[in-house]
């Protein structure tokens, strides 16, 4: 092959040589529509005139992003950490103070810039464990059976890792539900392991129906071994908060079908509808009797990422092990210590996520005051998407009970359908793309997360402030009308 | 095999430090800790402006602070400024904030020598090993058969290795030249590439410079030399260069090989696919918990730069702490700042520890009989070789133990210094080695070799 008279050599690395299982990787939550986004953002930063003043990112689940203020005594506690010298510093309150001393202590050298141990600082795991055990009404938990991990992605990745195995039609399938955080499907593709789909019941709220389970679980025997089942509680994009009913349904499920749980728990403390509550797949299987506890695999992931913490970027997370074997354990512990240690301003956090101020100390008002407006927030936001979304005609939005994403139901007309085809996207991204175009609000459609053929959706988070809300809320109702419109 | 001997000797060491609390009476009172490349556990402070700059990131409170210098101040605004939100608790770009990747870039180019970079080929991530994996992960087909093999280098630290395992390919050690200084020869490459005939197929090459356990810094003429192996031999390049600013040696340079690269001019510098790799960890910086470096790629397909994008997207990003040090050490604060003495000062201060280390331990374990050691011209370890008698030998074996674990381990107990043994990093058969690191305070130092100086004695006595 050559350009302008010079040679050109074939590359080691092309899409024909690199690995053929990355290629099917994607990850719509920073996919195209994203890089669309950001190339607006540009464009208006270089004074291009667009009709809208500033790119809405309602795309990500980054609460800071959107306005939402960090937990004060959380920050004191990590400046201090960052920088001892401020323990001099009478601006900080005492227990800020202590808690700094604290956690340095634990650190090598008594500085967040050594390594930890992989697994993470011991007297955080022991922490973790006591939050666990009072969180799940005294249900005990083994420090050793957790794990501090880089976000709880981390920690899921790994597992899958861990699970993955086999050839053919031995190769190892995962169950998710669809529709789902992409993240499952990302790892899924590049491990080359089997996805098996269980569809959420939009009709029923998105609950989870154990027939659905059955059904797609006894379909997947056909072509590969089901090992795992993954489920998001609260979910994403959904929102739906399972019953402790269904809980119970989905672990007397993958205790007969043999199945490895794994239960995404980072949106625990994201729950707003009445009737809601949020049941932790744990404690909800020791009160199953020794028959479940004593045999259940399962794996429980939670983040400093979303909650009322909204700490994306410290990239903290846990999970906690039940029931695995010792010498698989063996192997999880090599497979994390590829990576060193997870970040230690993490580690602290979550030490502070999971032992917060206490009644009496000095922090502890403020710390409520902060968490319960965070939270309160959160819950009238997520009422309020759900309200304006459904006064428009052909969308149709899910009360968002819990996490921090509404994921309504949009109605595409056949025109609109069709031209999608023409330009070879899907129907719903060809809406998103041009809702990004014409109002700077950028969404991430349905296809990302999986979804019933022939629907469509988009996942919108709740997080801007009130105010901003409403007016987002508001254009995603008039583009939609003029769409439909123009599309009729 | 490896794993679990670490895992021994870190249990056996708790197991120590909780005698030593109890008062257990024993020749030391404190473990001398340098089983990792970890200069804050070992005792190094962090750099002061560094610490300065994410505090006020993590609280802007303190913006309004007397505590703080101005220009830490002003960089953390810069920083918020670009952080969405204005906070660290957000999640950054996928390839990092945007500003700080256009530094990067500035930087190499100051670095190189004016050799261009593309802020676009530049991802911010979580630990260099992270990265590798990643760009591992693109190159080894678990499906493949013959599997992916990727040269590496021996002696060489075994993270690469195990990602590399752990993802299907295989290893295809090339040993490095302990008589010359840990020097990489061309013939052994050739030599190593030949054995992978029939068993795997090579794709890439990768080279720790400086190295890792070995303190060699490859010369120029070194670096020349691999990249016409790997343009002639059609290999992928992977330079794990984290440890670029640990340059001991006298009359030593490190020179990067995208500056050697550039240098070649075509039809090298346009065609030759290299990963180079650099971290906030190793440098004098020494901030391994924060977790963050940067990979720039060079001449990497622009379709499979997608791919490489979209799995470093599903990590989110890399931790926003990690981003401002490394924003820190890329631009550091210049003459005229009002950081800028201390800076400078502790820099050096770190620097100068490094270099004296450095040469007493090659004074030090070259006057003791029974071990040797090449010049640590670069990196952060030493690596002396350890000749132990047949009988040490036979009592290891006995016990079920390498030889230079048997060794590490009668050090750990007899003289509470925690080496690790050379077991681990795929030494040339028969040979024995120790690894421990060496940016420690001075005084560490002086009491590590002390303690080793007398237990070597002692050891080679009793197995004479």
């Amino acid at each position: 092959m050559t350009e302008n008279g010079v040679m050109s050599r074939a590359k080691v690395l092309t899409i024909d040589t690199m690995n053929p299982t990355v290629k099917k990787v994607e990850y719509a939550v920073r996919g195209p529509i994203v890089q669309r986004a950001v190339e607006l953002e540009r464009e208006l930063s270089e004074g291009m005139k667009k009709p809208f003043a500033e790119v809405i990112r309602a795309n990500i689940g980054d609460a800071h992003a959107m306005g939402q203020q960090p937990i004060t005594f959380f920050r004191q506690v990590l400046a201090l950490c960052s920088y001892p010298e401020l323990l001099s510093d009478n601006t900080f309150p005492e227990d800020a103070k202590s808690r700094a001393c604290r956690i340095l202590q634990s650190c090598g050298g008594n500085s967040l810039g050594a390594y930890s141990a992989s697994q993470g600082i011991d007297s955080v795991r022991h922490d973790v464990a006591r939050y666990i055990e009072r969180r799940d009404g005294g249900v005990p938990c083994d420090p050793d059976d957790i794990y501090l991990t880089t976000g709880a992605s981390d920690g899921i990745v790994t597992m899958l890792k861990l699970l993955v195995c086999g050839e053919g039609a031995g190769r190892t399938g995962v169950m998710i539900s669809i529709p789902q955080y992409p993240l499952y499907s990302a790892a899924l593709a590049e491990l080359g392991a089997v996805q098996i789909n269980y569809y959420l019941n939009e009709e029923k709220c998105w609950s989870l129906d154990i027939s659905e389970l059955q059904r797609a679980l006894d379909e997947a025997r056909r072509y590969c071994n089901p090992r795992a089942l993954c489920i998001i509680n609260p979910g994403n994009p959904t929102g739906q908060v399972q019953s402790r009913e269904c809980i119970e349904d989905v672990i007397r499920f993958a205790a007969k079908e043999r199945l490895f749980l794994m239960a995404d728990e980072v949106y625990q403390d994201n729950v707003y509808a009445d009737g809601c509550q949020f049941h932790s797949f744990k404690k909800v299987l020791f009160e199953m009797g020794p028959e479940y506890s004593e045999t259940v695999e399962l794996a429980s992931f939670h983040s400093t990422s979303k909650c009322y913490m909204g700490e994306c970027g410290f990239r903290g997370g846990y999970m906690e092990i039940i029931n695995m074997d010792e010498e698989v354990k063996a192997q999880l512990t090599k497979l994390l210590s590829v990576r060193l240690c997870p970040p230690v301003p993490g580690q602290a956090l979550m030490d502070l996520v999971v032992n917060p101020p206490r009644p009496g100390e000095p922090s502890y008002d403020s710390f409520i005051k902060e968490r319960t407006a965070t939270l309160s927030a959160l819950a009238e936001k997520a009422k309020l998407t759900e309200q304006v979304l459904n006064t428009v005609q052909g969308i149709s939005c899910n009360p968002v009970q819990g996490a921090m994403y509404s994921f309504p139901r949009i109605t595409i007309p056949d025109k609109a359908i069709n031209e999608a085809t023409d330009q070879g996207q899907l129907p719903d991204m060809f809406y998103c793309m041009k809702m990004l175009e014409e109002t700077g609000i950028c969404l991430v459609p349905g296809s990302g997360f999986g979804q019933k053929d022939g629907t469509y959706h988009f996942r919108m988070t709740i997080l801007p402030p009130r105010d901003k809300l409403k007016i987002l809320l508001n254009k995603v109702k008039e583009f939609h009308q003029k769409f439909t419109q123009q599309y009729s | 095999m490896k794993q679990l001997e670490y895992a021994f000797m870190a249990k056996l060491a708790i197991h120590i430090k909780e005698q030593l609390r109890k008062g257990v009476k024993k020749p030391y009172k404190t473990i001398i800790d340098v089983s990792f490349g970890d200069p804050h556990k070992a005792g190094v402070k962090p750099l002061t402006f560094a610490r300065q700059v994410i505090a006020a990131c993590t609280y802007p409170k303190l913006m309004n602070s007397d505590k703080l210098p101005l220009d830490a101040k002003q960089r953390a605004q810069w920083l918020l400024d670009r952080c969405p939100g204005q906070s660290v608790g957000s999640y950054t770009a996928t390839a990092g904030i945007p500003e700080t990747v256009h530094k990067i870039s500035a930087f190499i180019t100051r670095r190189d020598g004016g050799a261009p970079s593309d802020p676009k080929n530049i991802f911010i991530t979580a630990g260099s090993q992270w990265a590798l994996m990643n760009i591992l992960n693109v190159l080894v087909n678990k499906q493949a058969s013959p599997r992916t093999g990727v040269l590496t280098p021996a002696p060489g630290h075994d993270k690469a290795v195990l990602s590399i395992v752990g993802m299907g390919g295989e290893t295809i050690p090339y040993y490095l030249t302990e008589e010359q200084g840990w020097a990489l020869q061309v013939e052994e490459l050739q030599r190593a590439l030949d054995s992978a005939q029939g068993v795997c197929k090579p794709v890439a090459l990768y080279v720790i410079n400086p190295g890792n356990p070995a303190g060699h810094v490859q010369s120029r003429k070194s670096i020349q030399e691999v990249i016409r192996f790997v343009s002639e031999k059609r290999l992928f390049l992977l330079a794990d260069e984290v440890y670029q600013d640990c340059v001991q040696g006298e009359n030593t340079e490190f020179v990067s090989y995208k500056r050697v690269l550039n240098e070649m001019g075509p039809p090298f510098s346009e065609t030759v696919e290299l990963a180079s790799f650099h971290s906030v960890s190793k440098s004098v910086m020494g901030e391994c918990g924060l977790r963050c470096g940067y990979v720039e790629l060079v001449n990497v397909d622009p379709a499979v730069m997608k791919h490489i994008f979209t799995l470093f997207s599903k990590g989110s990003c890399s931790p926003v702490l990690g981003q401002i040090a490394l924003d820190v050490m890329i631009n550091p604060p210049q003459p005229g700042d009002p950081s800028y003495t201390l800076y400078n000062q502790e820099t050096q201060h770190i620097r100068d520890m490094l270099i004296q280390n450095a040469k007493r331990v090659y004074e030090v374990v070259n006057s003791l009989p029974g071990l040797s050691c090449q010049p640590v011209d670069g990196g952060a370890f030493a690596f002396p070789r350890v000749f132990l008698p047949p009988k040490a030998i036979k009592k290891a074996k006995d016990l079920g133990m390498e030889p230079d674990t048997f060794y590490s381990v009668r050090l750990l107990e007899e003289a509470g210094v925690f080496v690790r043994p050379g077991c681990g990093y795929k030494q040339k058969k028969d040979t024995y080695h120790i690894r421990f690191c060496i940016m420690t305070p001075r005084d560490m130092m002086d009491e590590l070799l002390g303690r080793l100086t007398s237990f070597h004695r002692k050891f080679m006595m009793d197995f004479a």
